[in-house]
């Protein structure tokens, strides 16, 4: 039995950028910890010279030309239209540096 | 004569549509009138639409109106006159997209993908966007954060997932033909349960330019109709590359063994381990009783293996989740959308799953291994067409199901998409092929699996056996 606990569990969303209450973590514990103990039926197969596979297309290396084309671009405005929080005909972010504070 | 709109009986394929507004037995317009009336009349107990684009469907059927009689319209117009339903997952232009979350409760593309374009360009009229399980992670159609997706045969069971509304949408006579997306089975699974016709094409065969990506290297556009001519039509207008996504490339037909040698028999395949265990005997019978039926107008039916079979679940839902949480890592909440903390459940859990599986010491024992058992099960598939011409197979390892009966337990869920997943890994072609009811109401049929860029001998397989059973689509009321 795989053993996931919650410290995991809250790890694994901080990786993912995802904040959860600790009802989340409550209900979603026992779920993944089912879930990989399933998926880890896996640990039984072990293939040899087997090449992984990421893709089935057979394709390799597919290239275009670099060519801007006013018909593939997007306007300012329409750049802009999913969201109000603009400033200036930019995207507003969330602030990752703070200001220095003394010293 | 010509009958009051509420009277008229909307035709149940393209070409019928399309031989009707030739003769004028109706116009494009009484069209829109008629199937926007039976949106009125059932989706508030369907729940089958996210928006319906009524202004845009009057345009757009006054243009076909205006246009239908000018020399060579229709020939250069596969779908003139279609009412189609997409997907809340496809962007179209100025219509809202939600993809079935909340997170993009408010969001409205500013352009169409390369299928909305090709569709329209073809004469397709938009009457609407359907309910999804949310980001399409769902078999059931019950992860929507809109509320769960109504089977039209009875209220009471899901209609499957994740392309449910656009499955209802035609099942209900609310739309003539919709797309999907296919990445584990989410076009097969609803076309099975709301008995229309579906497909899952070649991977690389349909440019997903302007969808929103599942998971990357199995997502599929996928199409639902009444008949296998109408979803055949779909394809050959959709496919094909649009430089737009690198995996397109131009549809090369393969050739059936019968075809390349007119002496041999078409040969399909039933994998022993799709019934090992865990299938219901009700569905079983349903399958066994389609296979009687392509033995009795001479086609082979051989028995074949596919060893790796009970590993699929574990390494689609080991890639699908890897690929999940990258691709849903940029909904920020900046650019457009709401904030990662409106992810609904399902969503974080796939989320989760996905980022620990790449996680630092668990990749290896996790996504590489998966990433080789996959390429097994693709030889698994490659060894069984060299015998065989196609495989017939159960989409759904039971019959439709209630509401609720198994939301509580993703696992199972889970474990559902056995049949479907496979073709997904393997980026194979999946016909779901409409058949009988269920003993519950709602209807079961079964899927033809084929090699890459084999959907021409599927159709030719399939519609054999609608010809055989003498198949009459019927519209749920």
């Amino acid at each position: 039995m795989t053993q996931i606990n919650a410290d995991d569990v809250s790890h694994v969303a901080k990786l993912a950028n995802l904040g959860l209450t600790d009802t989340e973590i409550k209900k979603f514990t026992p779920q993944l910890t089912k879930i990989i103990d399933y998926i880890s039926e896996l640990s039984e197969v072990d293939p040899k010279d087997v090449e992984p596979t990421s893709q089935t297309t057979g394709l390799t290396d597919v290239l275009r030309m670099d060519e801007v084309s006013s018909e593939q671009a997007l306007t300012q405005d329409e750049s802009l239209s999913g969201t109000d929080a603009t400033h200036n005909g930019y995207f507003k972010v969330p602030a990752i540096l703070s200001e220095r504070t003394g010293k | 004569m010509k009958l009051p709109v509420t009277m008229m009986k909307t035709p149940l394929t393209i070409k019928e549509t399309q031989k009707g507004l030739l003769e004028k037995e109706f116009s494009a317009v009484e069209l829109v009138d008629s199937y926007l009336s039976e949106i009125k009349k059932k989706d508030k107990g369907l729940n089958a639409f996210m928006t319906v684009t009524e202004d845009e469907a009057y345009k757009k059927a006054k243009y076909i109106d205006n246009s239908i009689l000018k020399a060579d319209f229709f020939e250069s117009h596969s779908l003139f006159g279609a009412v189609v339903a997409y997907k809340d997952l496809f962007l179209t232009k100025g219509v809202r997209t939600t993809a079935g979350s909340r997170v993009l409760s408010s969001y409205v593309p500013a352009y169409s993908g390369t299928v909305v374009k090709k569709m329209e360009v073809a004469g397709a009229i938009m009457i609407g966007k359907t309910n999804c399980d949310a980001w399409a992670h769902g078999a059931s159609g019950e992860n929507s954060d809109y509320g769960p997706t109504k089977n039209p045969w009875n209220k009471e069971y899901v209609p499957g997932g994740s392309s449910s509304g656009s499955a209802v949408a035609v099942s209900a006579g609310m739309s003539l033909i919709s797309v999907g997306t296919d990445t584990g089975g989410s076009v097969r699974q609803p076309a099975n349960f709301c008995g229309v016709v579906g497909l899952k094409p070649t991977y690389g065969a349909i440019s997903r330019y302007g969808v929103i990506a599942m998971a990357s290297s199995l997502d599929t556009v996928g199409s639902f109709g009444h008949s296998i001519e109408d979803v055949e039509t779909i394809f050959n207008t959709i496919k094909g590359e649009d430089g737009r996504d690198a995996t397109v490339r131009n549809f090369q037909a393969s050739s059936s063994k019968s075809q390349t040698n007119s002496k041999s028999k078409i040969t399909i395949g039933v994998a022993k381990e799709y019934f090992a265990g865990g299938l219901d005997k009700e569905v079983e019978n349903n399958i066994n009783e389609a296979i009687k039926i392509y033995k009795k107008i001479g086609i082979d039916v051989k028995e074949i293996s596919l060893p790796h079979t009970k590993y699929t679940v574990p390494v689609y839902y080991i890639v699908m989740s890897g690929e999940v949480s990258s691709n849903l890592g940029r909904f920020d909440g900046i650019r457009y959308g709401n904030g990662r903390d409106t992810f609904g459940a399902e969503a974080k859990r796939r989320i989760m799953l996905g980022t620990y599986v790449l996680s630092a010491g668990y990749y290896d024992a996790f996504y590489l291994k998966a990433q080789k058992v996959r390429s097994k099960i693709i030889e698994d598939f490659d060894n069984a067409f060299s015998q065989i011409d196609a495989i017939i197979s159960p989409v759904f390892p039971t019959p439709p199901f209630k509401i609720g009966e198994k939301s509580d337990d993703p696992l199972q869920m889970y474990l559902a998409d056995v049949y479907t997943a496979g073709a997904n890994l393997a980026g194979i072609p999946g016909l779901s092929v409409p058949f009988e009811f269920s003993k519950k109401g709602p209807p079961m049929g079964f899927q033809l699996l084929g090699p890459r860029f084999s959907e021409n001998i599927l159709f030719d397989i399939g519609k054999k056996f609608h010809k055989e059973v003498g198949y009459v689509p019927s519209i749920a009321k």
